[in-house]
């Protein structure tokens, strides 16, 4: 019953409009680019704009009233930033628990680990990688985050020289691991601005962790593998001492114990995000690298596999940031795509405009195409096109954002649908043919469409990379 | 095409992947060999205390303290959030033993959730989820890495599900009947009636009734299997808004079936569905696809909304409180699950599969009961996962630390 109950302090679902305008100037200025202090509250409190585009709060006179503001938007997951510059991270400064109740914030970073026993040639190499990682999906570009630097040596020089090597070798920010304290301060010392994450202050080293977090700025992990009661009493004593920054370790098991770390992930971010527990209200890490402790003897494609997959659960289960080994492509591929569909804004449906899109300089011979307006179908068909160098016209029909096979089936895509585009559109203005070419996975409309459009038709292939192909084939050959 | 080039990549592919599925097979034994092997000496390196000897000397001069820092750890408790709800999902039962009027050997039943999925901190999961795996009556377009562990039972259903059954460790069979579809081969009703009877001779795990999509052709098939195999507790796949309902619904319950309940993202629609079913048919003869997309081509959509319908199931909205199925399969409809890409992203016989993994686990934890799968090595890992969830052992807290230090 109590999934909507949010003890203590307003859950974000109730803080209403009302709540920040009330605090807010109210002088109307349109300052911050809104009509009114009221519209500027409403997106305020849908997290559209931070409350410092409101200049006159910031004035000394507002100064309580701007206090309580940050208090009332402040979320139930702590942000906090690690490393400096453009490259910097934020973790956390979630809002809610599941992303349909607004919106998840900040994506789970991914760091590569590389090691202070690494062959400099390997570890250069994968920091290169990590670096140059990217893949374009709808427009963006998906990348890796971070350098998790591992100390296997235990040797503080060893630890010190690689992450100077790595400092200097890239802007990415660094996890600093290693559970001694000396080892970590020697890598602090090569890097003492970067403001790394230090990893990790457990039960036994917490007091020298916290120093050398409070010396140095640095957010601090605090790790206590299946064991909430003492993470928890880690966290109150680490916030007692000063250290504001945590970031929270249940511990990630891999075989034994997975049902385990997905229960404490979930505890941990429900006692958070619905309890209002400000010690669990920290970002959480996890480390699909564990599988590699009883890696010996598999084959490393199975290893990666698990690592693979683990990271999915985990980004599913509200990690904020992950610790991986694997650099394979396959292996991140699926991650940072997941990645990027859990923290895409619910609220906002991922379409584009429908209508007539042009490529290249169309005469009245081009072919005519058509696709739905679902954003990942529209670009995948579109940059199809372009790289065929064909003039052409694609119609784009509004099938609310949906792919083609989920909206034939959900009857999102129909033939009169088609049929209407078409008659809108006014291609029949711009070509003398009428032949429609449809989308492979759409065949089966192709009966009616020709009834309702008077257009033939003629069955394009199932996947748009197959477009050139196809049109040099079969439109060639048809006019 | 098929050039020297290609073939080989086809046996390297086969050889990499059958690879797999031998090494994730036995992954269960090599671990607990490490295991054994690895306990005794698990401290070895975990000793803080001795390595945080105190040479980190305290800063002297930061900033005064506001108050006395701690000396020691700060005990507090940890009370493990846990929640009632009002709701539960209801349990449904799939295939019919022959003292039950069916002649399956082996039945399932899903559902039956009290609490959202696996959050078994809570209360245990009631039942673990299915996999059922897809069975073609023709050949249809399979991706490679697929294509390879099926070829030999390409176009015969029968050795295809016994495959699937005593390889892949199916626990369903869907058999999908695209053959009957007008626009592909239009066989007609008593055809499809003599494939499924092939299937379900041939395997003794609950069936799945797979139509073609053409909401006419399909209530047809149905009813002709339906009756003929009367009392089997299949699973019909699927009743959409556009059928005739009320006839699909009755003979649905006439016979001894249960309806797949299929909707196109949208809860109200599944909602409104649901209740037109309801007219004719107990809740415990419906399971709900609420339409699975692929990863990167609207799985938040898929995982959100099943994720929505379970929580209001257990919040009491009792319209939505159906095991739910999805068509997991459609991970491979991602050109990204198939594709011959860069260097950087191969082998595809690997990203592909994984790539089902993905989709699967994800709205594994939105609460799926029922997936609809392909892929010999997904299955196996998707059961793997759902094994180790449904109450696995407890991991080694003492020594899941050494992965600082761990030489890879």
């Amino acid at each position: 019953m109590s999934e909507r109950e949010a003890k203590g302090k307003i859950g974000v679902k109730e803080l209403s409009p009302i709540d920040v305008y009330k605090l807010l100037p109210r002088t109307n200025c349109k300052e911050c680019g809104e009509e009114n202090c009221m519209a500027f509250a409403t997106k305020v409190v849908n997290r559209e704009v931070p409350i410092e585009n409101c200049k006159p709060i910031l004035k000394k006179e507002f100064e309580k009233a701007y206090k309580q503001l940050k208090e009332l938007l402040k979320p139930a997951i702590k942000e906090v930033v690690i490393g400096v510059g453009d490259r910097a991270v934020k973790l956390g400064g979630k809002l809610v628990m599941y992303r349909h109740e607004l919106t998840y914030f900040n994506p789970t970073a991914i760091a590569i680990d590389v090691t202070d026993e690494m062959p400099e040639e390997e570890l250069l190499s994968r920091i290169k990688r990590t670096e140059e990682f990217r893949f374009e999906y709808i427009g963006q570009i998906l990348k890796l985050d971070m350098i998790a630097v591992r100390s296997t040596s235990n040797d503080p020089d060893k630890f010190k020289a690689v992450v100077k090597k790595v400092a200097e070798n890239t802007k990415l920010p660094m996890v600093l691991c290693s559970l001694n304290p000396n080892v970590l301060e020697a890598g602090l010392m090569a890097a003492p601005k970067a403001k790394p994450l230090l990893y990790a202050a457990t039960k036994d080293n917490w007091r020298e962790m916290a120093e050398l977090a409070l010396m140095y700025g640095c957010p601090l992990t605090v790790s206590a593998p299946n064991n909430l009661k003492l993470l928890k009493s880690l966290a109150k004593t680490l916030v007692e001492y000063g250290v504001e920054d945590l970031v929270l370790d249940p511990g990630t098991f891999a075989g034994d114990g997975l049902a385990d770390t997905l229960n404490n992930f979930t505890m941990i971010r429900r006692a958070a995000c619905k309890h209002g527990d400000e010690l669990l209200g920290f970002p959480l890490m996890g480390v699909p690298m564990t599988v590699w402790l009883d890696s010996a003897g598999i084959a490393q494609e199975i290893v990666k596999w698990r690592e693979a997959y683990l990271a999915a659960m985990l980004i599913v289960r509200f990690a904020d940031i992950l610790i991986m080994h694997s650099l394979d492509g396959w292996a991140l591929l699926p991650n940072v795509i997941l990645r990027q569909n859990i923290y895409t804004d619910p609220r906002k449906p991922v379409a584009v405009e429908p209508g007539l899109k042009v490529f290249g300089t169309p005469d009245e011979n081009s072919p005519v195409m058509f696709t739905t307006n679902f954003a990942l179908t529209y670009y995948t068909v579109a940059s199809d096109i372009e790289s065929a160098k064909v003039n052409a016209y694609l119609l784009v029909v509004d099938t609310e954002g949906i792919a083609v096979d989920s909206a034939v089936a959900g009857r999102k895509l129909t033939a009169e649908k088609v049929a209407d585009a078409l008659k809108a559109s006014r291609i029949e203005n711009k070509v003398k043919h009428r032949k429609l070419i449809i989308p492979g996975k759409a065949a089966r409309l192709s009966g009616e469409i020709e009834e309702l459009s008077g257009w033939q038709v003629i069955v394009g292939p199932r996947d748009s990379s197959d477009i050139p192909k196809f049109l040099q084939e079969k439109w060639q050959t048809q006019t | 095409m098929a050039g020297g080039k290609e073939k080989d990549e086809i046996v390297a592919g086969l050889k990499l992947n059958s690879r797999l599925l031998e090494l994730l097979a036995k992954l269960q034994e090599i671990e607990l060999e490490d295991f054994e092997m690895e306990a005794g000496d698990l401290e070895i390196w975990l000793q803080p205390g001795a390595i945080a000897a105190p040479t980190v000397v305290p800063p002297k001069v930061v900033a005064p303290p506001v108050k006395a820092k701690p000396t020691q750890i700060i005990e507090t408790e940890f009370i493990p959030p846990v929640e009632t709800y009002p709701g539960k999902v209801v349990e449904v039962k799939l295939g019919a033993t022959r003292s039950e009027g069916g002649t399956r050997g082996k039945t399932v039943v899903i559902g039956g959730e009290t609490t959202p999925a696996f959050y078994t901190f809570e209360r245990p999961t009631p039942h673990p989820p299915v996999i059922s795996l897809d069975v073609f009556d023709m050949e249809v377009p399979l991706a490679k890495a697929v294509k390879m562990h099926v070829k030999d039972v390409l176009g015969d259903p029968a050795a295809w599900a016994k495959l699937a059954v005593e390889k892949f460790g199916a626990d369903m069979i869907t058999i999908h009947l695209i053959s009957i579809d007008p626009l592909v081969k239009d066989a007609p009703p008593k055809e499809a009636v003599k494939t499924v009877e092939a299937v379900a001779q041939a395997v003794d795990v609950p069936l799945v009734i797979g139509g073609c999509g053409d909401p006419v052709k399909d209530a047809d098939v149905f009813q002709e299997v339906a009756e003929t195999f009367a009392g089997e507790r299949f699973l019909i796949s699927s009743v959409t808004r556009d059928m005739d309902v009320e006839r699909c619904a009755k003979f649905i319950k006439k016979n001894g079936h249960v309806a797949l309940s299929f909707t196109p993202m949208d809860l109200n629609l599944a909602r409104e569905l649901n209740r037109r079913l309801y007219d004719f048919l107990p809740k415990e003869d419906i399971v709900m696809d609420l339409t699975t997309a692929a990863l990167g081509y609207g799985l938040d959509y898929a995982f959100t909304n099943m994720e929505r319908a379970r929580l209001a199931a257990l919040m009491g909205d009792p319209e939505l409180a159906h095991p739910m199925s999805s068509g997991t399969t459609n991970a491979w409809a991602a050109r990204e699950a198939w594709m011959k890409m860069a260097p950087e992203w191969e082998p595809r016989e690997l990203r592909g599969p994984l790539w089902e993994v993905v989709t699967a686990l994800t709205l594994l934890l939105a609460g799926v009961d029922l997936f609809m799968m392909m892929h010999p090595a997904a299955v196996k890992t998707v059961k793997d996962v759902i094994a180790q969830l449904m109450g696995g052992r407890s991991g080694n807290a003492e020594k899941l630390v050494e992965w600082v230090t761990v030489k890879v």
